[in-house]
């Protein structure tokens, strides 16, 4: 490359289709989008808009059914369209790479990293023991530690960060002028996607390759890029500077999407989330007027019948005919809710020591340890932890779908549960139902709708007849589905459909508790609101308690009124919401909420978690979190494992350092933290 | 609550079905409908092939035995002048009631062996499992002989040994599917709903694994048009005065030796035109349910 064209990327009026059924369906309708020399550009929008189909566009990589139906797309000034095989090959090779989301997908899992990277330099043409230097120049350079062993690992031997450290290690082995991330940190968790997202940042500032950053996380994009792009059916509906975006948007859409996230700690005694009515057009739509039009509550004839241009607004662009009024949009449901007092009764559920220990390749693995809550009628515990905190397990064992070891004990409503689901009763069995998180794999495919629904009824309910028939409409009302929806299979239902089918079917028996595994972790941001929304109602209409699981801890904190934070197996902060949020926190709840990139803030306080969750089968001795610990304070957290103290009433942590230290170390973050 | 936040539209639910799918995607294989042509046209011989056969299959004219090939025997006569063509033509009666009721027995058995052991899982699985390995290491022309000595010889017998010698193979296919679909959280949905384990497997578990004992079965059906005509010419399956293909090849493979090639052939070519018929559309069944 001797001379750099002004823009890294151009897409002039590019069209791209999927022939399905015999016809070409529009995916991108005549996008314009420029991202400059060194330039970080964020791509946002819900699933379905066509994200990934610019990035696939970009390097010609479409489907087979895919096709550029018009328009331009120029690499780094080259025309990417004109290039025969062997030019879009070094194109490919040599200016643009891409990271995609799986990393594990990304790698060859039966190649060592070392020869899957030595590869991509000996196609350059450089070979044997430079090539090899080379590689472990670039391990470093993605803050690898010990990058000569990782060289000899398999990809199955490394964790989900790593792997997608050597991914991008891998993309960036060419020096490319041009980087695509499609949701990279998407599936990470947020502990891991902080340090990837710090790695990314800081290679920014080494290298000089403009980034299009594909995401849906908009918290994400905010922190990482210089301008975004709001992508609606195809169509670039805004873009501007983030923080002219995020902070200021002028398109009903992109307002309506930032009112669906739960922010600055909003709880649900405080209102309920704002929701995106409708759907996204399908592919290939025919789209008269604005594309957003029929969700929008500010659309007018106009809206309906012309097609908006992207006003200039003085160095932002917005599709609304009536931008200036975009964040007068109303809201598409109401904010109000009936906050009924609630009376302090008895926990419905109390767990006394409940262990779990698998055995895996003869050592002991303690999934859950020694843990012990209580909750009461219409409340709500969150737990949270990364993944392999033994969360899922937890719930499990209260499910009795895994017998406990022996010792814990479960109480329902004053009575003993029996470990086994077998040796409960009918009644308890019905009192503790789940909302899976995979709708796909907790919706039994066969079925229909109403069979799914009625089925629980009649089980749960014990309903025949007219009542499971009244019942059955009832249920189907209260979440929000109607009578078509019954007839067809779960296949042929969105996400966000199934999920409610899910719901509906686990309240079926008018249950107690339910236990919620990250309900919307699949799911889009405006169906995740409508779902949390639901949930909410529902706990206040039925006096409902919920477990609910998530990593999103803005989501967590939306629905939780108590919340327990596990690692490894053990409780390390179990306390009311808002004190678990608010802090003095343990160091461990310290850093996972420094981890979650927010969009309310520029900068937050930076506590990064070196290292990796350590093995079950062999948790560090002393405190388990010794080992990756930003507050650790010697030799003691080295040898004795903390009890889990009662700091104030109802909050206990279990840190050596007594409460009033870890109030004094974490003040600074505390205040920046918003109450 | 509001009533605004509801999903006022959904996805048109107007595509096709995921039976119809597959229906059009096996009428749009040529291989499917290929075999499917070739079985259909046995099916045809053996259910009307006698009404219009030049001569009775069953009427011996020994002045006109082992007649060569000619306008008026196309085929050929046999050792006691019987039409080739005629008992060629009708001979696919036996082994097309015999071949699809062993595969049915087999797949009846082995679908509720594989959804016992696939479920169970653990020491129940572990027991069975070994007793069918044990099984389906001994020949079936051993196990047909044991049978015969303790049954006699009938198209019962056939059917029985056939089909219980092919059901710890259609067990396997359907234990590993049930083993992926038992991880599935709709199994532990039904466990939350306290219901009884034969539900759980038939209503819930085997509608999702059907496609796999469907493709089984047609590939097994093949093999079992091989092993009745075995076992035929072998002397323990079909028996005399049957035209069946299997049996005329082993009363006539002795005259190859004459040079009187046509008493065999037609037959033999018979026995493979169908169970190359029946792998081909099995062949399309497989790609219908995995495109």
């Amino acid at each position: 490359m001797t001379e750099k064209a002004a823009n890294a990327l151009e897409l002039s009026d590019l069209s791209v289709a999927y022939r399905v059924g015999g016809r070409n369906r529009a995916v991108l309708r005549n996008l314009n989008l420029t991202i400059g020399q060194g330039e970080a550009y964020g791509l946002v929008g819900e699933s379905g808009c066509g994200k990934s189909t610019v990035a696939l566009s970009v390097v010609r990589y479409l489907p087979r059914n895919g096709s550029i139906t018009g328009g331009a797309i120029s690499l780094d000034g080259q025309d990417v369209m004109k290039l025969d095989g062997e030019a879009l090959r070094r194109a490919r090779a040599e200016s643009v790479s891409m990271v995609y989301q799986d990393p594990g997908k990304a790698l060859n899992p039966s190649l060592r990293i070392g020869r899957q990277l030595t590869e991509i330099f000996e196609l350059g043409g450089i070979s044997g023991q430079a090539a090899s230097e080379r590689a472990i120049a670039m391990l470093n350079r993605v803050r690898i530690s010990d990058p000569a062993s990782v060289m000899q690992r398999y990809p199955h031997q490394l964790s989900g960060g790593m792997q997608q450290r050597v991914a991008i290690a891998m993309a960036l082995a060419n020096d490319p002028t041009m980087l695509i991330l499609d949701e990279p940190t998407t599936g990470l968790d947020a502990t891991v996607e902080a340090e990837v997202l710090d790695l990314i940042a800081l290679l920014r500032q080494e290298l000089s390759a403009s980034i299009l950053f594909i995401s849906h996380n908009l918290a994400v994009v905010s922190k990482m890029c210089d301008r975004v792009g709001v992508l609606y059916a195809g169509m670039l509906v805004e873009e501007g500077s983030t923080q002219d975006v995020f902070n200021d948007p002028r398109h009903p859409y992109t307002v309506a999407l930032l009112r669906c996230l739960p922010r600055g700690g909003q709880r649900k005694d405080q209102g309920r989330l704002d929701t995106i009515p409708g759907f996204l057009p399908g592919i290939g739509a025919d789209i008269k007027g604005c594309a957003f039009a029929d969700r929008c509550a500010l659309a007018t004839d106009r809206c309906r019948t012309e097609l908006p241009p992207l006003y200039n607004l003085g160095g932002r662009l917005s599709r609304c005919h009536y931008h200036e009024q975009a964040q007068a949009l109303p809201r598409a449901t109401p904010s109000d809710v009936a906050a009924a007092a609630k009376a302090k009764s008895e926990p419905v559920l109390h767990v006394e020591g409940l262990n779990k220990t698998y055995t895996s390749h003869g050592h002991a693995l303690r999934a859950v340890k020694d843990v012990s809550v209580s909750l009461r009628p219409g409340e709500t515990l969150g737990l949270v932890g990364e993944s392999g905190s033994g969360k899922t397990t937890f719930a499990r064992l209260l499910l009795g779908l895994v017998p406990p070891d022996e010792g814990g004990s479960i109480g329902l409503e004053g009575k003993a549960l029996a470990p086994r689901l077998d040796s409960r009763t009918d009644d308890q069995i019905k009192a503790m139902q789940i909302v899976f998180q995979n709708p796909d794999s907790a919706l039994n495919r066969s079925h229909s709708i109403r069979h799914l629904i009625s089925r629980a009824l009649k089980r749960l309910a014990g309903l025949r007849g007219a009542a499971l028939q009244a019942r059955l409409d009832e249920l189907v009302r209260s979440v929000r589905l109607t009578d078509r929806h019954l007839a067809v299979k779960p296949r042929q239902l969105s996400g966000g459909l199934k999920q409610r089918v899910a719901i509906a079917r686990a309240f079926a028996g008018e249950p107690r508790i339910v236990v919620c595994d990250e309900p919307t972790s699949a799911l889009d941001v405006s169906v995740q609101a409508a779902i949390l929304n639901l949930l909410a109602d529902l706990q206040s209409k039925e006096d409902v308690s919920y477990i609910f699981i998530s990593h999103d801890l803005g989501v967590v904190r939306y629905l939780s009124d108590q919340i327990a934070v596990l690692y490894l197996g053990r409780i390390m902060e179990l306390g009311p919401s808002e004190a678990v949020f608010s802090g003095p926190h343990h160091p461990y709840t310290e850093a996972l909420l420094s981890a979650v990139p927010k969009l309310d803030q520029t900068e937050t306080s930076r506590i990064r978690l070196g290292g990796e969750i350590p093995s079950a089968t062999h948790p560090p001795p002393g405190c388990v979190f010794q080992t990756r610990c930003p507050r650790k304070i010697g030799a003691i957290c080295e040898t004795h494992e903390p009890p889990l103290i009662e700091a104030q009433p109802g909050h206990s942590i279990r840190c050596h350092l007594p409460y009033a230290e870890l109030a004094r170390l974490q003040k600074p973050a505390m205040q920046a933290e918003p109450a | 609550m509001s009533a605004t936040d509801s999903p006022a539209t959904s996805p048109a639910p107007g595509r096709r079905g995921p039976t119809a799918e597959v229906f059009f995607s096996l009428l749009r294989s040529g291989t499917f409908l290929t075999g499917l042509g070739i079985v259909l046209f046995w099916i045809a011989c053996a259910l009307f092939g006698e009404h219009f056969v030049p001569y009775d299959p069953l009427a011996d004219d020994i002045i006109n035995a082992l007649a060569s090939p000619s306008a008026e025997h196309w085929f050929g006569t046999d050792q006691i002048g019987r039409d080739v063509f005629s008992r060629v033509i009708v001979g696919s009666r036996d082994i097309l009631t015999v071949a699809p009721l062993a595969t049915l027995l087999a797949t009846v058995a082995g679908t509720a062996l594989g959804l016992f052991t696939g479920y169970f899982r653990g020491i129940v699985d572990d027991v069975i499992s070994r007793i069918l390995e044990a099984f389906m290491a001994i020949p079936v022309v051993i196990v047909a002989l044991l049978a015969i000595v303790a049954l006699g010889t009938s198209k019962t017998t056939v059917i029985v040994v056939i089909g219980l010698s092919f059901a710890p193979i259609i067990a396997r296919t359907v234990r590993s599917a049930v083993l992926a679909e038992r991880e599935l959280d709709y199994v532990a949905a039904a466990q939350l709903r306290h219901e009884s384990a034969l539900h759980t497997m038939f209503v819930e578990i085997l509608p999702n694994v059907i496609p796999p004992i469907l493709v089984e079965t047609t590939v097994r059906l093949g093999y079992a048009i091989f092993a009745v005509a075995t076992l035929s010419f072998m002397g323990f399956g079909i028996q005399p005065p049957s035209p069946d293909w299997g049996l005329s090849i082993s009363s006539n493979y002795g005259m190859i030796g004459g040079g009187f090639w046509w008493t065999v052939l037609f037959d033999a070519l018979a026995i493979a035109s169908l169970v190359i018929g029946v792998n081909l559309a099995a062949d399309g069944v497989h790609g219908a349910f995995n495109d």
